[in-house]
């Protein structure tokens, strides 16, 4: 026998750590960076940050292969030939900051709204919509409309918070657990994380995806429910729970309102002349305002024949309509099961009850000497939302949790700071232009009425996207899916300039791509292109690149410095409240810079006033400036952090406030006092301690508003009433969608389609180990995700005579592709998908042109269109949701056949001249 | 021919949970980072920006559907890399000594400069665990993290399994079973952890807990008790409400 060889088991690790915050997807989770030579060697979670632990996912420990990428761009470029052909030449910085103001300039001074400026998958909106305001356009937002729009605002008006980023399930707490179609990627790891601690007690967790994968893979039970009709299977439980009195009538009383009073004539609520909702007193019978000291609001009174919001709630949900039986169909899912699970949720949540011995203070001054539990929890992403009945969805979820009395109480779902926060103190949009002068607000906000839409004068949409129009009042996140469209056919006004970041919207972030590449090489008559100028900002050479005018290159995430701020979509935890920095941990190899610089530097050549200073230099030296030294208000900037001695998050900027940032690993946190843990909307512990750390300007306390009034008003106008009167052509579509209490209709793609012809529902997601099109191009993920068959649900692969590998033909009523297909069992049976933007256009992201990304991978956004089709009437409807314009992504119906194997999956696009050299052969990673 | 230690020291391995692992691919790729720039020859990836990328992993995830007679499809995800084996065939078989396990802890190693890459390993290995480098031709394997478990360049919470640090469900432990108290022993216990492949005789150390039982909600009838309506209309409703508030 020889002996073991010599092994040095303590071998160096690295010359040093440096902990940023990941970019590879929107988690934002705090990574250490181990540096080698100046080289990046090991990317690892972070174990002191709030959001990850020191957990990572594939993505974050794949970040390497993003800053190695042979598609990074490399300097900026100038469009030399037609648009689409990928032909640029490299341009100085100075050069191109030049161009770019010789376009932007006198749009600014003679008609702002000409630029049309939306960023994608921005992490930094709260300062890309501060540039934009700046500039004077009204056509800026980010990429929320076509992602969960639905989710956000729906949550912001009925409870004042919704899913992922505004709070989560109380982890340590919760005993049941149902997650309503979340794709895999959302939100990466604190949702594993959470998933592991309940699966270490064995808590239950329920999936309700008609896909099977991922956290439905491991959730206990699995309900396979049909695309679209989440809505009515909550609805369902929502009669079931009534009708059996499972409901928490304490807290409905005390904290929502569901005791006020609605005006039988009008359908708004009552209310005082100071504009406060009134209840009944159940003791003294009076009619006080909702926050008189000492009442209990009564849930059944009534007051001169004006009834409260529960009893039109019990009149609408008690109805047949909804139970078991008359949803089982559609939902296809048993009646059986629907009970089921409606009686498990009312054990849970009442029968499995406990209590935290913890007082604490309510807004009426009413001391509790416990908090009590409801250990039921939800959490839901696009699967409902994506949906043009998605807002009504997410409102009827929140209902549920609402009527359990799940919501800010162990167990439950808990907000996470700032929020909650109601909609009635959010901005309202605003959309006054003034030539050579800044926006009169915030572009994006909350409507509380049509006194509150971007409209003009003349009644016309005030936005490109047509954002908070009649056609779609609620939009907060605006409509990015639309901007192109609208731009293109002029409706309602042509634009000079396109300006985007991380936006692909030339391939995977667009519906009908075919379409889009249309619309921005489409030239008028006199040969000049419909669209005249394309701006764009890129790491990567992605699809779009090829149809912009001018590239902005971009660093990557580890080369730059960025905040994840407060002001924005903040990172905090239940329990804290927090935001944390990126900062350039290597230095960039090439002539790139970071965006947010960019627009800096920008914002001062076209002399922004929030960009210059007194004599009109530039203000912020880059965005690390910016980042320390900007004041939205006084003692109020993009970081909450060091900026004062007893650290309440307010002050006057500290120039070493970065540096202590970097000292601390990256993140500023401050932890939410104990008796402030739960009911934070009505808990003055809360309340106080929001107001001291400079959350809120006083303490807001507020009640869920499971009757959303603001709907009331716009169905209002749609009678009739008022003086901002909608279309003709849109009165009873504002009259049904904009129910204030929740309703379900069918997707409207179903109502326009023949659903014997398209029988199947078609939907795609993202991977866990790949987010958006980025992770395509990496080394590492892409040999995890290269491919993406179009999974086929068993009894489909048999009754086509179908085996994984053959291919099909996918049609819709907008368009036709061809792919390879697998089978998969755990399937809706009436539902196909495959994974979100693995395929690839030749010549993109420095892939070899026979990459099978290329050559098997696809898109469904060929079948989808931005529009719904032609009714006949002359006029263009939008495929999103009435309320929100969310994109209605998921209702896209679908027929596929059998088809021979193609050479490739169709439709083929030619091959972009691409912009970078092709990649290595042959990677060696940590080769020293 | 290398002969296998009769017992080792400590007897490291992981314990992986299958009721708990999403899929996710964390753990894979945490690995190829660590160890590509780690022990011995980088972890080559070929025909990286191809037609067919291959490279050397050596943790990777399986996804099996598991199709009962009787009830609702499953899908189970099932990470697997060397389970550092009592009597690894993979040693046994080895011609140049190269594939050896260690006497102090178990754990299952290529010694690179002896490995002549003919791959036998590879072949006796029954579970695959093992990918030979296409461009080091040697054969590569889980180390355990033998270079991070006993790093003292590393925090001590830090001393485990690249894989183990960044799962983020927590369906990785790093352990000794040779200890009845560690918590990989205990959850063998608790959980039933099971063999791969047991009729292979290979004495796995490595365990994998089974997914737990799944859709057992079952369908309730119409009498549901839980669910007994306390009224049926509106109207009778209220009166059962008004009852209740008078409670409160």
């Amino acid at each position: 026998m020889k002996d073991q060889p010599y092994l040095d088991t303590s071998p160096e690790v690295s010359d040093e750590i440096r902990k940023p915050t990941c970019y590879m997807c929107a988690c934002r989770c705090g990574i250490n960076v181990h540096v080698k030579n100046n080289k990046v060697s090991y990317i690892e979670g972070n174990k002191d940050h709030p959001v990850n632990k020191g957990v990572l996912c594939a993505k974050g420990s794949a970040g390497i292969m993003q800053i190695n990428a042979p598609s990074r761009l490399n300097s900026p470029l100038k469009r030399v030939g037609p648009r689409g052909s990928g032909e640029f030449e490299e341009i100085t910085w100075e050069e191109a900051l030049n161009l770019a103001t010789t376009w932007l300039k006198p749009i600014r001074e003679k008609y702002p709204e000409k630029l049309a400026f939306f960023t994608g998958r921005d992490q930094s909106q709260s300062f890309t919509s501060f540039w934009a305001q700046n500039f004077g356009t009204p056509n800026y937002a980010a990429h929320g409309g076509f992602c969960s729009v639905n989710m956000a605002a729906a949550g912001i008006y009925t409870m004042g918070g919704a899913f992922w980023e505004f709070g989560q399930p109380d982890w340590e707490h919760t005993k049941l657990f149902m997650l309503f179609g979340v794709a895999e990627d959302h939100d990466s790891n604190p949702i594993k994380m959470g998933i592991g601690k309940l699966k270490a007690r064995g808590a239950r967790i329920i999936g309700i995806n008609p896909i099977r994968t991922g956290y439905s893979a491991v959730a206990d039970d699995w309900v396979g429910i049909t695309p679209g009709t989440d809505g009515l299977f909550i609805m369902s439980l929502i009669h079931l729970l009534l009708k059996a009195g499972k409901i928490d009538l304490a807290y409905l009383s005390q904290f929502t309102n569901a005791p006020v009073l609605v005006d039988n004539d009008t359908g708004l609520l009552l209310k005082d002349k100071n504009n406060k909702e009134l209840v009944i007193d159940q003791k003294s019978g009076k009619l006080v305002t909702y926050d008189t000291k000492n009442i209990s609001p009564s849930l059944t009174a009534s007051y001169k024949g004006h009834q409260t919001v529960f009893y039109h709630m019990i009149d609408k949900y008690l109805s047949d309509e909804f139970s078991p039986e008359s949803v089982s169909e559609r939902t296809g899912i048993k009646a059986g099961k629907i009970r089921a699970i409606a009686t498990e949720i009312a054990r849970v949540a009442f029968e499995e009850s406990f209590e935290i011995a913890e007082p604490w203070t309510d807004f009426r001054g009413k001391k509790h000497e416990t908090m009590i539990a409801r250990p039921v929890s939800f959490h839901a992403m696009r699967g409902i939302s994506a949906h043009s009945n998605g807002f009504q969805t997410c409102r009827a979820l929140h209902v549920l949790q609402i009527i359990l009395g799940t919501v800010e109480v162990p167990g439950g779902f808990r907000f996470k700071p700032p929020y909650p926060k109601p909609s009635s103190i959010h901005p309202k949009p605003h959309c006054k232009v003034t030539p050579g002068a800044p926006l009169d607000g915030p572009h994006l906000g909350f409507v509380h009425g049509p006194e509150d839409l971007c409209l003009k004068q003349d009644g016309s949409p005030a936005r490109i996207d047509k954002a908070f129009t009649w056609e779609n009042p609620m939009s907060a996140h605006g409509l990015m899916h639309m901007v192109i469209s609208n731009a293109h056919a002029g409706d309602p006004y042509k634009i000079d300039t396109l300006f985007m970041y991380m936006a692909n919207m030339s391939w995977n972030s667009s519906m009908n791509t075919k379409g889009v590449i249309k619309m921005l090489t489409d030239t008028t008559d006199s040969g000049d292109y419909v669209i005249p100028h394309i701006i764009y900002s890129d790491a990567y050479s992605s699809e779009m690149v090829a149809y912009a005018d001018l590239i902005l290159p971009d660093t990557t995430y580890l080369e730059r410095h960025d905040c994840i701020s407060l002001l924005d979509r903040p990172i905090c935890e239940a329990d804290a409240v927090a935001d944390s920095i990126r900062w350039p941990v290597i230095k960039p190899d090439r002539d790139v810079r970071g965006f947010q610089s960019v627009l800096c530097d920008l914002g001062a050549r076209l002399k922004l006033p929030g960009f210059i200073d007194d004599d009109g230099n530039a203000k912020f030296k880059d965005y690390a400036d910016y980042i320390v030294n900007h004041e939205r208000k006084p003692g109020i900037g993009p970081l909450a952090g060091w900026r004062s001695k007893s650290d309440t998050g307010k002050g006057p900027p500290n120039q070493k406030q970065l540096e202590l940032y970097i000292k601390n690993g990256g993140f500023w946190t401050k932890h939410v006092p104990k008796n402030a843990r739960y009911y934070k909307p009505w808990n003055l512990g809360y309340q106080n301690w929001a107001v001291e750390t400079g959350l809120y300007n006083s303490p807001q306390p507020y009640l869920f508003s499971l009757y959303v009034e603001p709907m009331r008003k716009f169905q209002l106008a749609a009678m009739g009433h008022g003086k901002q009167q909608p279309p003709e052509h849109l009165r009873e579509r504002i009259l049904t969608s904009m129910d204030p209490l929740p309703i379900w209709y069918p997707p409207f793609e179903e109502t326009v389609t023949d659903n014997d012809e398209f029988t199947l529902h078609a939907l795609t997601q993202r991977p866990m180990a790949m987010y958006h099109s980025w992770g395509t191009q990496n080394a590492w993920l892409r040999q995890i995700h290269g491919v993406n068959p179009l999974y086929v649900p068993s009894k489909l692969m048999k009754s086509h005579s179908l085996k994984d590998g053959d291919w099909v033909r996918l049609t819709s009523i907008h368009g036709t592709i061809t792919v390879p297909v697998a089978e998969m069992a755990a399937l809706n049976e009436h539902t196909v998908w495959t994974w979100n933007a693995i395929g690839k256009r030749r010549g993109t992201w420095a892939l070899d042109k026979n990459a099978p990304e290329a050559t098997k991978g696809f898109l469904l956004n060929h079948l989808i269109h931005e529009l719904l089709p032609s009714k006949g009437d002359g006029l263009r409807w939008s495929n999103s949701d009435p309320i929100t314009g969310q994109a209605a992504w998921f209702d896209l119906k679908v027929k596929l056949e059998k088809v021979k194997p193609p050479s490739s999956s169709e439709p083929v696009f030619q091959e972009i001249k691409s912009p970078v050299e092709p990649g290595p052969n042959i990677i060696l990673q940590g080769q020293s | 021919m290398t002969t296998l230690p009769e017992k080792t020291e400590r007897k490291l391995g992981l314990v992986i949970d299958l009721d708990t692992c999403v899929g996710c691919h964390a753990c894979v790729v945490s690995c190829k980072g660590w160890n590509t720039e780690n022990y011995g020859a980088p972890l080559a990836d070929v025909d990286a920006y191809g037609k067919n990328p291959v490279g050397t992993f050596l943790n990777r995830i399986h996804s099996y559907e598991v199709i009962p007679e009787e009830g609702t499809p499953q899908l189970v995800h099932f990470p697997k890399s060397c389970l550092h084996c009592e009597d690894a065939p993979c040693v046994t078989v080895c011609p140049t000594g190269a594939s050896y396990k260690r006497y102090e802890d178990g754990i299952v190693l290529v010694n690179e400069s002896d490995c002549i890459g003919c791959g036998l390993c590879a072949w006796a290995c029954p579970y695959g665990a093992r990918e030979m480098d296409s461009v080091e031709k040697v054969m590569k394997k889980c180390t355990l993290c033998v270079d991070r478990i006993y790093n003292e360049n590393l925090e001590p919470d830090d001393q485990i399994p690249a894989c183990v640090r960044t799962c983020p469900a927590g369906a990785r432990h790093f352990g000794d079973f040779n200890d009845p108290e560690s918590q990989v022993s205990k959850l063998v216990t608790e959980r039933g952890g099971i063999d791969l492949m047991p009729e292979q005789e290979t004495k796995p150390v490595n365990k994998y807990l089974p997914p737990r039982p799944k859709d057992t909600l079952e369908e309730i009838d119409i009498l549901a008790p839980l669910l007994k309506p306390v009224a049926e209309k509106p109207d009778t409703f209220i009166g059962w409400l008004n009852k209740q508030l008078d409670k409160i």
